[in-house]
């Protein structure tokens, strides 16, 4: 067991590097450096630029030295904790996502429990309701959901927040709480807002989620060992949560290395909609403006992500099927 | 005494798209207490049905549309249960259900969840039906696992299906359905996916079990050879009708309506005379066309360079990881061939028999070079040059895929679902280049009405066809390339009984018409004998023995042929199987076997000729007229 894990963590190690390369290799290709887009900028609202400064600010963020050296520079800076410079904001990459990376998380975790709570029960309804009027009914709002884009949804529910609740339009809080310390209204405050988001991002992630474990449930639910089950003479919702959900849950599981990162990546336009403090706007920023130690550390930090959450669903699922736990490698 | 169970003009409908289907049409037949009966006929007869309405376990789109059944509860005498009129997940029937009357499947690993323990699955229905704590529920599953002659049931207990042998599932399967002790049992084939070893186990087991607990069988089954050792009484259902019923005398000492002796007579034994044919319920019409019988004929003298195949010390072993992922590699090895050496004449059509695990398909795959044995040599007669297939790399070995084709177990996974049956017939002309699309077209009709289908059915897929269609599919599909040899790796071991003889009829007539050569792997010992001139049996990665079919199964010398003939259930009542030698452990361990066959470490044994073609795997020194003798 010990050994599997420190083999799984050494595996990362080749992996995380072959992707900061090739971070790094799609940060460099759009022709142009973040100075020269700076310039750009500058001189389309009619400022001049000295090109001395420009020549100085080139030497010093290193634009000058070859690729692989500042490719080197990076990689070195990221092991020891130094992620780099922001030149949009001119602070330092870890002061510039940390605030915002701990509501990027707790919407994600908000967002992936409200999934969870309304797909399993909707698609255990449906799978063993199968065509019948309720299963089309719920079958026909997630498709609904599937298909309405998400920041449209996000501008219906922000009006309605604020007609219905007066809540304040946009962020995570009301703007008297902004860089106040942490208090019970604050907390409040972030409840209240956090809901919108929540909904929004888990919409279609829900709808997806619904259709995937009833055509799950459906395949095991004709399985002769649920038939076993029902000579038994055990109820049919015991036996429905004992042997086909358990069964069809190891999708679930399986998705778990994707889930953290496209829940974090994939709300980038919502949270611009409903302007979020969390990561996503930054993201885009950065990438708009070839911020590259912000675009480039923010894509290693969705890359350990990915790599991470699959590790976490192997265990988990080695931990619930014994067929992997038990049988995983052998060949034939 | 009342009867335990009576069903009574018991009527089932399928409701499915475009009308009802009516399953079961008015039957009624009663079990009395204690005693074994037998449903007998074809699959899509109405046979499972029934033990499902029994069970109150019908699929959902199925409706009992009239009669009743009546249970007796002998717990509670004078009071009687329908069960056609209580409702499928009423507390009434779960409390029959599991409880008083259980049932037993065909397929024990899909019947058991992979998820679950064994003793979690056996102990559910105990503490589902009575309160015991859970330490008396694990004593009373242990007792039970014994009971059904688990080795260790201590250990079985926290074990899952999938780590346990096919026998061994059944056991389980049935420890599952006894532990509460039922009046009824209900079996549904339970031995038909089972090896013949293990199946005089089981069947001797369910006979044992009912003795001891009392309890009524419900055998439902297709093979006469069960019925005759089993039942007391036997229905015969056809079309969801009964034919006949009666006494297990009666219907064997005078079986009156056609269907039953068609049934018996569409099943090879081992009293067919040489040359008599089986006769299928439903004949096919078949013939063989201008373009697969011209294939150029055998140069003279082209048998001189040695037999059509020569396979000779052929050797491969599988790694086996046990433990798992999570606690740590211990490599093991499993030795799946083992010094095989067999040669199959052109023409004639070479049987492998032997156990699930013997072996005998990883032989098939060999030859078609799908798996690299560790050692050993394959020779192919090529029309008179010698040709070492497993020397051959890449390209060079696309000519001898023309020559060597094969036909698979499975109709319904060897078939490409997406394809139109004309596609799948076609391939394997696209892929080698044969002919323009006009001759390719002409060939696919050839073939088609080769197997006995009606070309107009090329456009359609797979799905719409049946088992037995898509076999014929399977084998048109092999012979498109005109093969010189054909490796069957158990055609029809998925099919049922029925269509069985008219595969068998098939591949019969074909090699004739075609001058092919077969070899055809089976673990069904009438099936070999019925269509192959020399037999093999394995076991263990080894030959045992190797004969002509007429000497094989009627004069067997090796003691693990004999044990397996004396395993083999016949439709006769007066050569019922000797339950008492069946139980006497595995005769598949080559060590146990007696002197001079055991095969040990320390001494070698080698295949000793007998005469007359007859070959004996025994001690190296040993003399050939004491085994004649022995």
């Amino acid at each position: 067991m010990i050994g599997y894990v420190v083999h799984r963590l050494l595996i990362m190690i080749p992996t995380l590097l072959a992707i900061s390369l090739i971070v790094f290799v799609i940060i460099e290709l759009p022709p142009g450096d973040y100075l020269e887009s700076y310039v750009a900028e500058l001189e389309s609202q009619g400022e001049s630029v000295d090109p001395k400064e420009i020549e100085f600010l080139r030497t010093q963020y290193g634009f000058d030295k070859p690729a692989h050296q500042r490719y080197l520079h990076w990689l070195v800076g990221m092991v020891q904790g130094d992620f780099g410079y922001s030149f949009e904001y001119r602070l330092p990459v870890s002061e510039v996502v940390g605030d915002r990376l701990v509501l990027t998380i707790l919407i994600s975790i908000a967002t992936i429990l409200f999934t969870w709570i309304i797909a399993f029960p909707i698609g255990l309804y449906s799978a063993t309701h199968q065509y019948s009027w309720g299963d089309y009914g719920l079958t026909f709002i997630g498709l609904v959901g599937l298909a309405t884009p998400n920041f449209l949804l996000a501008l219906i529910l922000l009006y309605l927040a604020n007609v219905v609740f007066g809540t304040s339009i946009g962020g995570l809080m009301d703007p008297q709480y902004l860089d106040q310390p942490w208090s019970l209204d604050k907390v409040l405050s972030v409840l209240a807002h956090l809901w919108i988001p929540v909904v929004v991002i888990g919409t279609s992630g829900t709808a997806a989620m619904i259709r995937r474990l009833r055509a799950n449930l459906l395949d095991e639910l004709q399985k002769q060992y649920v038939v076993t089950a029902r000579a038994k003479g055990l109820p049919q919702f015991r036996l429905l949560i004992k042997y086909p959900l358990r069964m069809a849950i190891n999708f679930f599981v399986a998705d778990i290395g994707s889930l953290l990162p496209s829940i974090i990546s994939g709300a980038e336009l919502v949270a611009i909609v409903l302007s979020l403090p969390t990561t996503g706007p930054i993201l885009i920023a950065a990438l708009q403006s070839q911020d590259m130690y912000l675009a480039g550390s923010f894509l290693m930090f969705l890359a350990t992500l990915t790599v991470v959450g699959v590790l976490i669903s192997d265990l988990a699922l080695a931990a619930l099927d014994p067929r992997i736990r038990l049988q995983g490698g052998s060949t034939r | 005494m009342t009867d335990l169970l009576a069903v009574r003009d018991l009527e089932v409908e399928f409701h499915v798209l475009g009308g009802v289907v009516r399953a079961v049409r008015g039957v009624s037949f009663r079990i009395r207490h204690g005693s074994s009966i037998a449903l007998v006929g074809e699959s899509g007869s109405g046979k499972s049905v029934i033990s499902q309405a029994i069970m109150g376990i019908l699929p959902d789109t199925a409706r009992i549309a009239g009669g009743q059944i009546v249970f007796a509860d002998p717990e509670q005498p004078g009071s009687t249960v329908d069960i056609a009129s209580l409702s499928a997940d009423s507390p009434q029937i779960r409390a029959i259900r599991g409880r008083r009357i259980s049932i037993i499947f065909q397929e024990p690993m899909v019947s058991l969840s992979q998820l679950h323990t064994i003793g979690d699955q056996v102990g559910e229905a105990l503490h589902l039906h009575r309160k015991v704590s859970k330490k008396e529920g694990r004593e009373i599953t242990k007792t039970m696992l014994r009971l059904v002659g688990f080795p260790d049931p201590s250990a079985a207990l926290t074990c899952y299906p999938f780590e346990l042998s096919g026998g061994l599932r059944q056991r389980a399967m049935i420890a599952m359905a006894l532990i509460c002790r039922p009046a009824l049992l209900i079996a549904d084939e339970p031995t038909t996916a089972l090896d013949v070893s293990i199946q005089a186990h089981i069947l001797k087991l369910i006979k044992d079990l009912q003795g001891e607990l009392g309890m009524a069988v419900l055998m439902i089954t297709h093979d006469l050879g069960v019925v005759a050792n089993i039942a007391d009484e036997v229905v015969v259902i056809y079309q969801g009708q009964v034919m006949e019923s009666g006494t297990v005398k009666h219907i064997f000492d005078n079986a009156g309506h056609p269907y039953l002796q068609a049934l018996l007579k569409a099943v090879p034994h081992f009293d067919m005379k040489a040359g008599e044919r089986l006769v299928p319920l439903r004949e096919i019409d078949h013939e063989p066309g201008p373009m697969l019988a011209a294939k150029a004929p055998w140069p003279p003298g082209a048998d001189d360079a040695g037999p059509l195949l020569r396979v000779s010390g052929l050797r491969k072993s599988f790694e086996a990881r046990k433990g798992g992922i999570l606690s740590g590699n211990s490599q093991n090895s499993v030795t799946a061939v083992d010094g095989v050496t067999f040669d199959v004449k052109r023409g004639e059509c070479f049987g492998l028999v032997g156990e699930s695990g013997c072996g005998k398909t990883t032989i098939g795959k060999i030859i078609m070079r799908a798996l690299t044995p560790d050692a050993g040599a394959v020779v192919f007669n090529d029309r008179g040059t010698p040709v070492d297939l497993l020397s051959l790399k890449n390209d060079d070995l696309l000519p001898y895929r023309q020559k060597i084709q094969m036909v698979f177990q499975d109709p319904f996974g060897s078939l490409n679902p997406r394809m139109t049956v004309f596609d799948v017939i076609r391939e394997p002309l696209v892929i080698h280049r044969i002919g323009d699309a006009d001759s390719q077209a002409e060939m696919v009709k050839e073939l088609m009405h080769m197997v006995g289908l009606d070309p107009r059915f090329l456009s359609r897929y797979p799905h719409s066809f049946s088992g037995g269609q898509r076999q014929r599919i399977g084998i048109a599909r092999a012979l498109a390339l005109k093969p010189d040899l054909l490796i069957c790796d158990e055609p029809v071991s998925a099919l049922d009984v029925s269509i069985q003889a008219q595969i068998l009829n098939l591949l019969k007539d074909m090699q004739a018409g075609l001058g092919l050569t077969y070899l055809f792997i089976s673990h069904n010992l009438a099936v070999v004998d019925y269509i192959a001139d020399r037999i093999a049996v394995m076991c263990r990665g080894r030959l045992v023995e190797m004969a002509p079919r007429e000497v094989l199964f009627r004069n067997p010398v090796h003691h693990y042929t004999r044990a397996l003939m004396a395993a083999v259930p016949y439709p006769d009542l007066d050569r019922r199987l000797d339950f008492t030698a069946a139980g006497a452990g595995t005769i598949s361990d080559p060590a146990a076997w007696p002197e001079p066959f055991a095969v040990r470490e320390s001494r070698p044994c080698r295949l000793i000729d007998v005469g007359d073609g007859h070959f004996v795997l025994a001690a190296a020194d040993t003399d050939p007229r004491d085994l004649a003798g022995c």
